[in-house]
């Protein structure tokens, strides 16, 4: 009997980490374990951690939060023979503006998550995870608290994890509001009670982490990704996507299209296909003006660059990202003055404060986006927005900065028209 | 100061969860839970949980001022968070917030004068595919319309609260 | 030896040890990297970004502050990236920054002044409202400016790391962050003031000292604080020859940026409407005012007398007058007034130290070893009360090299949160919890003992003997109070060769003359000669000087030149501040009475007096030269020392108190802190 989910499923997508979504129960241990459930972690229980960590090596798995490192390279930067204890850190903060993925994959597919937890413990020798959810997400956390009490009493955590007498321990940690909070290092600082503020690295977590522990920290996807990957091998996982962009990944694609929704796609789906034959296309038949690749941190793409292979390493290449995998479509009729200001007031409320260009950087562009949003903008204000960022840019102590400077400079350079039609419709009133 | 049963059990849980001597941890899932319950991080609240959690009350309080989620004063029984980030500016979620104002008769941070509602207009909180997005207290709605928010309002004043759709 | 580097830095060619910060190390050669929040004493922070080098290979930017150097880097700090990048900061820091200069304290010697002269633009492009708060007052030192604070968490830092107690935060969130203090709306704290003084711009501000004037106005001089024993430098700032402010900006002396409320606040003792400027005569109907020349006569008149007809002297000086003084004192009780009743307020029991320590090589511990010994034992002593430098040091030492803190006291002190073991006893039981240490002590490398009065006579041999059991390398501080009480018992103002103790001095019914120098022992003791003559030379009329026949006023130590000695035996000299009308120097007043008796004891000014202490006192033989330039250890005298009489006991001071200087402070009364209460340790 069909659930009802968010959104409507496509039929172009390609389930791996949602094949079990629609199903009824799904976030039931049992209905988990009746649906391959448990056995990639009896196979990697079989494993020697090197050979876990090749395994996500072959698969091209890239961090899915946002800055799509290499996931099995990371993995191996872990210590497995220091003298502290190794402990997994999920980072559930999901909190980028376009995305909601990992709600899903917390809903529908706690166990999931939990197992590739259970298979990252294996590959690095840690016993303890935290997941870390945001405040926002309450029913969540409360989910999760369900599912890991479930897993505890049917013997898939605690001493002796589905009989392998593997050991671990798992809980969930509540956030409090930061969009910071999803850097990861800021996360750290977070989990041990104090302010989001980032840390200096190096060094880096996976050597002094949480609580100065060897710590192994990836977002929800990541780790959803982990059983299939063992379950059917890297390779397989790899080919589903393209040369280094393996697998496929959730696209939250939302704004100006008929059927907005969460979609699971391989990895270099073509970006209009998704729009116009996943999303349904643009309602009311508009024209497409710009497409927020992966999360309101990336440079936007005019619509005349959207017709690209939605993958990392394409996207790097045409001064973008991939990000969050969180896709905002605007059409003809969007403000991109007003929009930019909407961008450059989240990120000057989420500024932690630490850094002087951030802090002050962000402060001061979303006053000048605010005052030539009211009709008291000067042409001189369209030049210095591009300024004032590129000295943000690469000089901030964390990628919010960057996150903050990237699209500005990038609305300010391609849409430079939509700043003239403020400043055309002021000389007209004066 | 002493909490609910349930309460009691969670932070006594929750101050086992973390290494040894790292009790700090806990500083801020106890506001979060804690919070529901008094109303508000109140200064008594502070000291409780630096003593609980062996930290100064000064290193608590730090943290209430920087998480949005923390706040001094009480909010309304019903909070209503609306969205107006880029997925949901797109699709009227300015426009739905400017309606909540009205309808509400409060502005951004502010409680009606019987206390049962609050507004706050809020930063993403991932409902971005099936935006508008309003969060009320930990409730989620998508597909928020003008008229379905104010059903929302008008049913919450009578009784009870409805989850996610 | 270290790895030796080669990296070039603006096309120089530049060596330097392997690891250490490419700031530091542009810095020691010459090459100006600008910082608001790198402090070399505190945990790095990378927060304000002026700091950003190209280093090539590299592709953004990279911050000095925290990148160590390496074989072949290549830096540029001048190249137009940097230049803009440094711009562009000092742009972004001053938009909401109010441009307070007209009005704000700081103006002058303000960091972000000079940073936006040498790196800003002569314009601003800000056209927006800046973020405004109102001006906040957390004690009745410390305000507290919002809008000018550059959040470069400095006095965060100074307070929570260097003073160990973390009475500053930071709270809320992006450009609204802010400093909080530990009480909601006021500090409660050592009110040391390192914060305000550690604060780059004018965002903390001291109540004692604002809108008085600036700081070109002032003449600064370095001199050594009076109140305890630590010797800390204090730089007063001087204006129309009063003190208006204290501070240790400028990080010379032994203390670096450390100074508490007494030595940067407490100078205001020194203008107290009470203060004596005038000889005063008892007569019936109370204290009249006399001439000096008068009332040198009255003394050495009577003194005379009395010693012609072989009357009886006590002499107690002075625990806070300079070496010169006391060593002229000595004299003139010894061989002017032929007696050797003379004693002052032992707080330490030194004689046994000592007796002790004799046949020892260097077993004397200076307030550097306190900071780079590799572990520190806390006897006895609230040092974060009594002897906060000591604490400071001990605190760093623990912060930059690990060090291992160990206390044993009878309550909780600050170091427990620093120690490995800290073990509480019964007053006078240290020596038991001492000896529970062993097995920790006995595997350190070196240790330093530092021990308060509660630890005297047998038990204090016997502490000495368990440091040698220890077979490792073992220094000791004994603990005194008052600025110099070391001097004090070094220049002999002790009653050796049968002379009396205080105590006796006061209970003797015979006596004929009490001469007290700078000491109040009245305000707890009575006198019992009902025929003594009393002269009292002090500030204040104090518990003392009102039962005194003749008091003399004197200059306090910011009033005079002259050498002290601190409590680990650093000789170190003061500089004459500011004079006060009518007084003399306690060393003018003895060299004027001996002039009037026609005493010999030699030329009273204190280079001369300094040259005879040098060629007498042993282990007093330094270089004058070097004394210049800054502490110069002494060695005790490398003998047995004779018991003395008497007792010896601590004074007992907190941070906010200062003897009998206590009533006369306005800022120590000012501030309301219960002393010793809020960080456990009531004082040994």
């Amino acid at each position: 009997m069909a659930k009802q989910l968010y959104n409507q499923p496509s039929p172009l997508e390609t389930r791996v980490v949602s094949k079990n979504f629609a199903i009824e129960g799904s976030e039931t241990l049992d209905v988990y374990l009746a649906n391959d459930g448990y056995k990639a972690f009896r196979k990697a229980r079989e494993m020697t951690p090197e050979a876990i960590v090749e395994e996500v090596k072959t698969s091209g798995l890239r961090g899915r939060g946002g800055a799509g490192f290499p996931t099995g390279l990371k993995w191996s930067f872990v210590p497995r023979n220091s003298p502290k204890p190794r402990v997994i850190v999920v980072n559930a903060d999901e909190s980028e503006p376009g995305t909601c993925k990992d709600r899903l994959l917390m809903e529908y597919d706690p166990h999931q998550l939990i197992e590739g937890i259970l298979i990252a413990g294996l590959a690095v020798d840690a016993h303890k995870g935290y997941i870390y959810i945001r405040g926002e997400y309450r029913y969540l956390i409360d989910e999760m608290d369900r599912a890991i009490d479930e897993a505890y009493a049917k013997g898939y955590l605690g001493n002796n994890v589905a009989g392998t007498g593997f050991q671990f321990d798992l809980c969930t940690h509540s956030g409090a509001g930061a969009y910071e909070c999803g850097e990861e290092t800021a996360l750290l600082d977070s989990i041990e009670g104090k302010r989001g503020i980032p840390r200096m690295k190096p060094p880096f977590p996976a050597v002094a982490g949480a609580w100065a522990l060897p710590t192994l920290l990836n977002n929800v996807e990541t780790f959803s990704a982990i059983p299939a990957i063992i379950r059917d091998g890297g390779a397989a996982f790899a080919a589903l996507g393209t040369p280094k962009n393996g697998g496929t990944r959730l696209v939250c694609i939302s704004g100006h299209v008929n059927k907005p929704g969460v979609y699971e796609l391989p990895l270099g789906f073509p970006m209009m296909k998704a729009i116009y034959e996943v999303a349904g296309g643009i309602p009311g038949g508009k024209k497409l003006k710009a497409v927020v690749p992966g999360g309101s941190s990336c440079p936007i793409l005019r619509a005349d660059e959207c017709d690209i292979p939605m993958d990392y390493d394409t996207l790097a290449k045409v001064g973008s990202m991939l990000g969050s995998g969180g896709m905002v479509v605007l059409d003809e009729t969007t403000d991109m003055v007003r929009f930019a200001l909407r961008i450059m007031k989240f990120y000057a409320h989420e500024s932690c404060g630490w850094c002087i260009p951030c802090r002050e950087g962000t402060t001061w562009l979303k006053k000048i986006l605010q005052r030539f949003y009211e009709g008291q903008g000067r042409r001189e204000d369209i030049s210095m927005l591009g300024e004032l960022s590129k000295n943000m840019l690469g000089r901030t102590f964390c990628a919010l900065g960057d996150a903050a400077a990237l699209p500005t400079i990038s609305i300010v350079e391609k849409f430079t028209e939509d700043f003239e039609v403020y400043l055309a419709r002021q000389e007209v009133m004066v | 100061m002493t909490f609910s049963p349930q309460l009691e059990e969670r932070f006594a849980k929750m101050l086992t969860r973390y290494p040894e001597g790292r009790t700090r941890s806990a500083v801020i899932p106890m506001l979060m839970y804690a919070q529901d319950e008094v109303g508000a991080v109140t200064k008594e609240l502070i000291e409780e949980v630096a003593r609980r959690c062996k930290v100064t009350p000064l290193q608590v309080d730090e943290v209430v001022g920087y998480y949005s989620m923390l706040h001094r004063k009480p909010q309304g029984k019903f909070h209503v968070q609306v969205c107006t980030n880029i997925s949901c500016l797109l699709v009227g979620g300015e426009e739905l917030y400017e309606h909540a104002k009205k309808k509400l008769g409060v502005g951004h941070k502010q409680t009606t004068a019987d206390g049962q509602f609050s507004l706050e207009e809020v930063e993403c909180m991932g409902a971005c595919s099936w935006a508008p997005a309003v969060e009320i207290n930990y409730d989620f709605h998508h597909f928020v319309t003008p008229e379905k928010l104010d059903q929302l309002i008008d049913d919450l004043r009578k009784a009870g609260l409805r989850k996610a759709q | 030896m270290a790895d030796i580097v080669k990296l070039t830095i603006d096309g120089r060619e530049i060596q330097a040890e392997k690891g250490k910060l490419l700031i530091e190390v542009a810095r020691q050669n010459g090459i100006e990297v600008p910082a608001f929040c790198y402090h070399e004493d505190y945990t790095l922070q990378a927060a304000c970004r002026m700091c950003l080098v190209e280093i090539e290979k590299t592709p953004k930017l990279q911050v000095g502050c925290t990148t160590p150097v390496a074989e072949g880097m290549v830096v540029r700090t001048d190249s137009d990236i940097v230049k803009k990048s440094r711009k562009g900061m000092v742009e972004f820091l001053l938009t909401n920054h109010p441009l307070d200069c007209p009005v704000c304290d700081k103006g002058g010697e303000c960091e972000l002044q000079d940073m936006t002269f040498r790196y800003g633009a002569g314009e601003s492009r800000f056209l927006e409202r800046k973020i405004h708060t109102d001006e906040k007052q957390w004690s009745p030192v410390v305000y507290f400016d919002a809008p000018r604070c550059i959040l470069c968490y400095r006095c965060v830092r100074a307070c929570n790391e260097g003073m160990g107690v973390g009475a500053l935060g930071v709270g809320n969130r992006g450009a609204i962050s802010e400093i909080v203090p530990n009480h909601g709306d006021h500090l409660e704290c050592d009110e040391c003031g390192l914060c305000i003084d550690i604060c780059p711009v004018g965002a903390l501000t001291s109540g004692a000292y604002r809108y008085q004037t600036r700081p070109w106005e002032m003449e600064h001089v370095g001199t050594i604080c009076t109140h305890c024993a630590d010797g800390c430098k204090t730089t007063l700032g001087v204006r129309n020859d009063e003190i208006i402010r204290g501070n240790n900006r400028d990080r010379s002396g032994i203390n670096n940026e450390f100074l508490c409320v007494k030595g940067r606040y407490a100078f205001d003792f020194t203008k107290h409407p009470e203060r004596l400027q005038s000889p005063m005569m008892k007569t019936e109907k109370g204290y009249e005012p006399i001439s000096w020349s008068q009332a040198l006569e009255v003394v050495s008149t009577k003194f005379s007398e009395a010693k012609a007809r072989g009357g009886k002297f006590g002499v107690i000086g002075s625990n806070h007058t300079t070496n010169e003084e006391n060593f002229f004192l000595a004299k003139f009780a010894r061989q002017g007034l032929g007696t050797n009743n003379i004693d002052h307020h032992r707080t330490g029991d030194l004689a046994t130290f000592f007796d002790a320590l004799s046949g020892k090589t260097d077993p004397l511990a200076t307030t550097h070893d306190v900071y780079s010994a590799k572990a520190v034992l806390v006897v006895g002593a609230d040092l974060a009360q009594q002897h906060p430098f000591l604490s400071f040091q001990a605190r760093a030492n623990f912060r930059h090299h690990n060090a291992h803190i160990y206390a044993v006291t009878s309550g909780p002190v600050r170091e427990d949160n620093q120690a490995v073991a800290s073990v509480r006893v019964q007053k006078g039981g240290e020596l038991a919890g001492v000896e529970s240490l062993r097995d920790k002590l006995k595997a350190e490398g070196d240790l330093v003992i530092v021990f308060g009065d509660s630890v005297q006579g047998d038990a204090l041999r016997k502490l000495v003997a368990f440091g040698d059991s220890l077979g490792i390398p073992v220094k000791y501080v004994c603990l005194v109070d008052y600025s110099n009480s070391r001097g004090a018992f070094d220049m002999g103002v002790i009653p050796r060769d049968g002379g009396m103790s205080r105590e006796q001095m006061l209970a003797a019914t015979d006596l004929d003359v009490l001469w007290v120098v700078g000491s109040n022992p009245l305000k707890s003791a009575a006198i019992a000669s009902k025929q003594a003559f009393v002269v009292v030379q002090d500030l204040f009329m104090t518990e003392t000087a009102r039962q005194a026949d003749i008091v003399l006023p004197s200059a306090s130590a910011y009033e005079k030149s002259g050498t002290v000695t601190n409590v680990c035996g650093e000789v170190q000299r003061l500089k004459q501040a500011i004079k006060v009308m009518g007084t003399k120097t306690d060393l003018e007043i003895f060299g004027q009475l001996a002039k009037e008796m026609g005493l010999n004891l030699g030329i009273w000014l204190p280079d001369k007096v300094f040259e005879e202490i040098r060629k007498t006192v042993h282990g007093y033989g330094v270089s004058p030269a070097l004394l210049a330039m800054g502490p110069v250890p002494t060695r005790p005298l490398n003998g047995r020392v004779a018991a003395l009489p008497g007792a010896i006991q601590s004074s007992g001071d907190t941070l906010f108190t200062s003897g009998s200087l206590t009533p006369y402070s306005e800022i120590l009364n000012n501030v309301m802190e219960a002393p010793g209460k809020l960080y456990g340790g009531q004082g040994q």
